[in-house]
């Protein structure tokens, strides 16, 4: 099966740090794909650089097989931060923002936005003010912003960094749930999050690929040094 | 009677009364500073937006001008748009000074650093990350500027009403370009100027209240809209 999103030969460079080194991952339709590495280790650039918010320094990013620009990319995927940003308003408003830019009828948007909203068991949050939630609650509320779109590509960040249990497990099942139409790009350096979730890891240290496998063969027998002290806890950065 | 008190009852009686002259003074300060604040505002806002929001060479500069402009003393700024209004000038030809036009123009000159220079910290205050969700969420440049703009809205709204409150309790750009000519270009604080050297006390007290009524008023009456939609 062909990547649905894919960087080739990625680099980044602000002034004279090199943020990515010739970075190149894919990730498929219907899999969660998570990029592990230590603070610092270029996950986030990596992202934003996907979702369109970045240029590269060098490189090139295909969507299923064509070359994108950042506009062709925000166009197509979106992305989950790790600290949720809420806009003054609504939960429902969050929700419909880019629906109603991307011109959708809004008896469409109030179906879509009840749709994404049970998906992270915010029924009946709709009239809440959105800033006035818990960060928990926001992150869910950011979380089902992302799925409202239906976007090609969800690239989440560290989604549940900050998160209690009870709310980083119903993130998890969004996520989950919503790689069955996408292709999920997760950043996470929660290497159980990673078990659980991915169908693909991939080991980013100091801005370069150092390992990526399955679940099973990345965190029983992986084959880089740097992987293996990470995945002990014992990587430096 | 002491004249603060001989004042304030001059005003109620003024007010109360519906004194013809007087309610032509503070119609005709109001309109000025509403219009000249107003017509600052279609260049200021967008110059704030360009400030607060773009990259480019001199921004740094720029900004540090609008700082520094927004103390400009209002009689130099009324002197050198005197010399560019008065007949010998380069704009005389309109034949604007000594009419409301022209103290609309000085006072949308000197209100200019004050809104860019608010506006532009009321902008800059909003969380950038909204306007990165905004883009990844499908927003155009333009839409992520709306959103700045939303959000900083009461900040905005702040800049103008004091603006507003700088235009109309200000003397020498009104005395220098409407040369406080009765029933055509007196204002509120030219009246009061005129009456204190006059030495009727009494009725610049009664004029100042009024002036300091309206200013207090409006901005009680932001507050309170401020304090409601939140």
């Amino acid at each position: 099966m062909s990547p649905h999103v894919e960087a080739v030969d990625i680099t980044r460079e602000y002034d004279s740090v090199r943020a990515l080194d010739r970075v190149s991952i894919a990730a498929h339709l219907g899999q969660v794909t998570t990029v592990v590495g230590v603070n610092g280790s270029g996950k986030t650039t990596l992202l934003k650089i996907l979702a369109g918010l970045d240029t590269s320094t060098a490189g090139r990013v295909l969507i299923e097989g064509s070359e994108a620009d950042p506009t062709q990319l925000r166009t197509h995927s979106t992305m989950v931060f790790q600290r949720s940003v809420m806009f003054g308003t609504s939960v429902f408003n969050n929700v419909a923002y880019g629906l109603k830019i991307e011109g959708v009828p809004s008896h469409e948007i109030s179906l879509r936005a009840k749709s994404a909203l049970a998906a992270v068991n915010l029924e009946g949050f709709e009239r809440r003010h959105a800033r006035k939630l818990s960060s928990g609650e926001q992150q869910r509320v950011a979380m089902a912003r992302a799925l409202a779109l239906e976007r090609g590509v969800l690239l989440v960040d560290e989604p549940t960094a900050n998160l209690d249990p009870a709310n980083a497990m119903i993130i998890e099942r969004a996520i989950k749930d919503s790689a069955r139409s996408r292709a999920v790009l997760l950043s996470s350096h929660n290497l159980p999050q990673a078990r659980r979730l991915s169908q693909h890891v991939i080991h980013l240290y100091r801005g370069r690929v150092v390992e990526e496998g399955e679940p099973s063969s990345f965190f029983t027998n992986p084959r880089d040094e740097r992987t293996k002290l990470f995945i002990e806890g014992e990587l430096q950065f | 009677m002491h004249p603060i008190i001989e004042g304030i009852i001059q005003a109620i009686n003024l007010i109360l009364t519906g004194d013809p002259e007087v309610f032509s003074i503070a119609a005709l300060s109001l309109y000025v500073s509403a219009v000249g604040t107003l017509l600052a505002c279609a260049w200021s806002i967008p110059a704030a937006v360009a400030l607060a929001l773009r990259n480019f060479h001199g921004k740094r500069i720029l900004k540090g001008l609008f700082n520094a402009f927004i103390g400009i003393p209002t009689v130099a700024l009324g002197l050198y748009l005197y010399l560019l209004l008065s007949r010998a000038g380069p704009l005389g030809y309109f034949q604007l000074l000594y009419t409301p036009n022209a103290i609309i123009i000085g006072q949308s000159a000197l209100v200019t650093p004050i809104i860019v220079s608010f506006a532009t910290g009321a902008l800059e205050s909003v969380d950038p990350e909204l306007r990165t969700l905004a883009r990844t969420l499908g927003a155009s440049d333009r839409q992520t500027y709306n959103v700045v703009i939303k959000e900083a809205f009461w900040g905005l709204v702040l800049a103008i009403m004091a603006a507003f409150n700088r235009a109309f309790a200000e003397l020498g750009v009104a005395m220098m370009l409407g040369g406080n000519i009765r029933g055509l270009t007196r204002v509120l604080t030219t009246a009061i100027s005129l009456e204190t050297a006059r030495g009727d006390i009494a009725l610049s007290i009664a004029l100042s209240f009024i002036l300091l009524g309206i200013v207090m008023s409006l901005s009680i009456a932001i507050n309170l809209a401020r304090k409601t939609s939140q």
